[in-house]
């Protein structure tokens, strides 16, 4: 996630990282991260406390003004949860954004590779 | 390296009868903490992840081509399990839930790979790396967040591949280079990072790259 100000709203976290702010806090699938509301900003959402919080990693690029966001680091481990984030990418051939979401009902394999 | 251009004739000559796409943002690292290629994960029909992002090797098929040989044989080297992976899928396909390879939810995050702060952080600066290179070539800020994003999770070999594709693709300007992983052997110091690649392969993924790869590469 990158992003030229650190002001963004709360909506625009959830649709670049998975993780939805709701009154318990930030969740994503069955886990709930409970968040310090006192210090928010931009309607109650603060980008660097709650990336703190969900251990994202932020890196500056102070001469280009930009920020990048990492994903959460949650019990030390790539996932928080078992259930499958939603991801949508465009098909090679089509080019039309393909929802994971759009397979619930049938088993998905998801097979990673490069030609490199 | 590349984008759908590049994929669309191996798309198209394989044939698959299921979607293939274009992950140019890296997202199945920060989503399911992919670090390598081939790896394969699995979703049920509820969406809930059985098996997180793992090697999944293909069996070696019959061909006549080196390099297509070697890369089977690379593969096989570090395979520790009798069966091959499809033979897993498969089991799974016929046995949902009662198949011996599905995991609970909490297996399933515990197998997940390992991701500190710093591997968040490597993420972001690759993040940065990619945004670099794709709106200004091989700057030396680009080459800055790529370095960070190897020493943070030397384990992560994509990182490395990607790197090294658009180095060796933005000095030849060969479609070859497109295709480069790692250097030549004989062109180790063709390695424009701090980072190892060989040997990090090697320690983290155990990995032995160091034989002569039949394919050919760009001219470094």
């Amino acid at each position: 996630m990158i992003v030229d100000r650190l002001d963004i709203n709360a909506g625009s976290f959830e649709a670049a990282t998975g993780w939805q702010i709701k009154p318990e806090g930030a969740c994503k699938g069955d886990v709930c991260v409970p968040l310090d509301r006192s210090a928010g900003a931009a309607g109650g959402f603060d980008l660097v406390a709650t990336a703190d919080r969900l251990g994202m990693g932020i890196v500056a690029d102070a001469e280009a003004g930009l920020w990048s966001i990492g994903p959460e680091s949650l019990g030390g481990r790539s996932l928080a949860t078992a259930a499958a984030p939603e991801l949508s990418l465009p098909d090679v051939l089509t080019g039309a954004d393909v929802k994971l979401s759009s397979f619930r009902g049938q088993k998905v394999v998801l097979a990673v590779w490069a030609p490199y | 390296m590349g984008g759908a251009e590049v994929l669309r004739p191996i798309v198209e000559a394989a044939r698959p009868e299921h979607p293939s796409l274009l992950d140019a943002s890296h997202q199945m690292d920060a989503l399911f903490g992919v670090t390598n290629i081939p790896q394969v994960l699995w979703i049920d029909e509820d969406g809930m992840i059985v098996r997180p992002a793992e090697r999944g090797s293909p069996a070696p098929q019959p061909t006549e081509d080196p390099f297509a040989k070697w890369v089977f044989e690379i593969m096989a080297r570090g395979t520790t399990h009798p069966e091959w992976y499809g033979d897993r899928v498969r089991d799974w396909a016929e046995k949902g839930p009662d198949s011996e390879w599905v995991l609970t939810p909490e297996a399933v995050i515990a197998a997940s790979h390992p991701r500190s702060r710093a591997v968040s952080e490597a993420a972001a600066h690759f993040a940065l790396a990619q945004h670099f290179w794709c709106t200004e070539g091989f700057s030396a800020r680009a080459l800055h967040h790529f370095e960070r994003a190897h020493i943070l999770q030397p384990e992560n070999i994509t990182y490395k591949r990607q790197a090294y594709s658009a180095w060796s693709f933005a000095k030849t300007h060969e479609d070859a280079a497109r295709f480069a992983q790692s250097p030549k052997p004989g062109d180790e110091d063709q390695w424009p990072f701090v980072s190892e690649f060989v040997a990090d392969a090697k320690q983290y993924l155990g990995l032995d790259l160091s034989a002569a790869s039949p394919r050919p590469g760009p001219s470094t």
